[in-house]
């Protein structure tokens, strides 16, 4: 990103694909989750405006800090979270707009920042002293080393498919040259393989065991209020919006044009359908699941890429 | 409050339920409150699960000397500011354990209540009403 003048820059991070874009939309989705959960169970759903309801009335809370908490540590993690997802949301519009303007490397610096989100509330749970939130965090932690294996192996489907780009705008030039990965049986298993880990990203029903609602009372968050929990909902609001975007670009070329729209929302509703759809795991067979059979697709998906299928 | 913010708590009135030892009749109808059937997402209410993120606390109950301090110590728990919504009659005015050794009164000794719903137990209906009526007089 050479050329970029300050105040260009701290625009595109603050205002257009960076903070405020990314929050609106992720907002926009979280209600789009809502009122398809509720057309699913057969009910009318929340108005459109409710996540923004939500945001404001969490905003203006009163924020509890625990007795005994580490205090710097709590109010921390969630801005962690937040800013990753905003750098995350500015790399990947960059590079669908503009493919040759970004750096060598940046599908590599993206998996490190898509894996902020669950240390940040590894480390917020941590810091509250809850016991619940306790075995919230030390879930998340199992879940995340469980799903990463995977989504890393079905990553590199496209990486060898390009032979050997790791940067995401020649992933993109590739796609929109010989076609998307999708179109071939790695590309598929490597789809899916990155749609079950997207799920467990964003915590969502199979794989929600970190904040289960019945049995350890939203773990993680138990202890946050107001404004870190509003950040905490932000976050979760990008990611929606974020990780799909990720798979677009990844496998189904990119935002080349204005089919990348309905492409989205297929995705989007996907994921919510499966959340509906599904019990919870519990956390030793989500870890089954993702290690033995996930990475053995995964282990399938990079041989068949190698012999080009 | 401005009113932007009061408009935000309004419209996102989250509960959490206060089950302070009631004969679980309230505590039944309010699991129905949160059926397909009655959906008060409609009106943005969410049952969440820690004291923490809520915005009312729903108490059921005739309050003894056991589950006076457990409720306390749940309000203080709670991030303000926060409603109290007292359902049953047990919790509005003690109802037939009125003469009982245990009971300790009703829940507006201690707590600074919002909104009574009478009834033993009161129908969804009567709830939904209850606390859209408290709403729209904030």
């Amino acid at each position: 990103m050479i050329g970029w003048s300050g105040w260009g820059l701290a625009f595109k991070f603050i205002v257009f694909p960076g903070f405020l874009f990314s929050v609106v939309v992720g907002l926009v989705l979280t209600w789009v989750d809502r009122f398809v959960s509720a057309r699913v169970q057969w009910r009318k759903g929340p108005p459109f405006y409710q996540p923004f309801a939500d945001l404001l009335k969490l905003l203006l809370k009163q924020t509890i800090v625990p007795k005994g908490a580490s205090k710097t540590i709590f109010l921390c993690a969630p801005i962690l979270g937040m800013a990753s997802m905003c750098i995350t949301s500015v790399l990947l519009f960059y590079v669908n707009f503009n493919p040759q303007g970004s750096f060598v490397g940046d599908l590599i610096v993206l998996v490190y920042l898509f894996a902020l989100p669950p240390l940040a509330i590894i480390i917020g749970a941590s810091a509250s002293r809850n016991p619940l939130s306790a075995v919230g965090a030390s879930r998340e932690m199992t879940l995340y080393f469980g799903y990463e294996l995977p989504f890393l192996l079905a990553i590199l489907v496209p990486v060898i498919k390009s032979g050997g780009a790791i940067r995401l705008g020649d992933l993109v030039t590739a796609q929109q040259a010989g076609g998307p990965f999708l179109y071939s049986v790695s590309g598929v298993i490597g789809a899916l393989i990155v749609l079950a880990s997207i799920q467990a990203k964003l915590g969502y029903v199979p794989f929600d065991m970190a904040e289960a609602e019945q049995e350890i009372m939203s773990g993680v968050f138990i202890e946050y209020s107001g404004v870190g929990l509003a950040m905490f909902k932000l976050m979760k609001a990008m990611m929606l919006f974020l990780l799909p975007l990720f798979l677009i670009t990844m496998f189904w070329g990119g935002f080349a044009d204005w089919w990348a729209i309905p492409k989205f929302l297929l995705i989007v509703v996907l994921i919510i359908l499966i959340k509906n759809t599904n019990p919870r795991f519990r956390i030793d067979q989500a870890l089954k699941f993702f290690w033995f059979l996930l990475g053995g697709f995964g282990i399938l998906a990079v041989i068949l890429a190698f012999s080009n299928l | 409050m401005s009113k932007l913010g009061l408009w935000g708590l309004k419209k996102s009135p989250w509960v959490y339920h206060v089950a302070a030892a009631s004969c679980n009749n309230c505590d039944i109808e309010i699991l129905e409150l949160l059926t397909p059937r009655y959906d008060i997402e409609r009106f943005g209410m969410v049952l969440v699960g820690s004291p923490r993120h809520a915005d009312a606390l729903l108490v059921t109950g005739v309050l003894n000397r056991k589950s006076l301090p457990r409720v306390m110590e749940v309000y203080e728990q709670t991030s303000k500011p926060c409603l109290v919504v007292c359902i049953g009659t047990c919790t509005c005015n003690t109802n037939i354990f009125r003469n009982s050794y245990n009971a300790v009164g009703p829940y507006d000794k201690y707590l600074p209540v919002d909104v009574y719903i009478p009834g033993c137990p009161p129908k969804p209906e009567a709830m939904i009403t209850g606390i859209v009526k408290a709403l729209s007089k904030l």
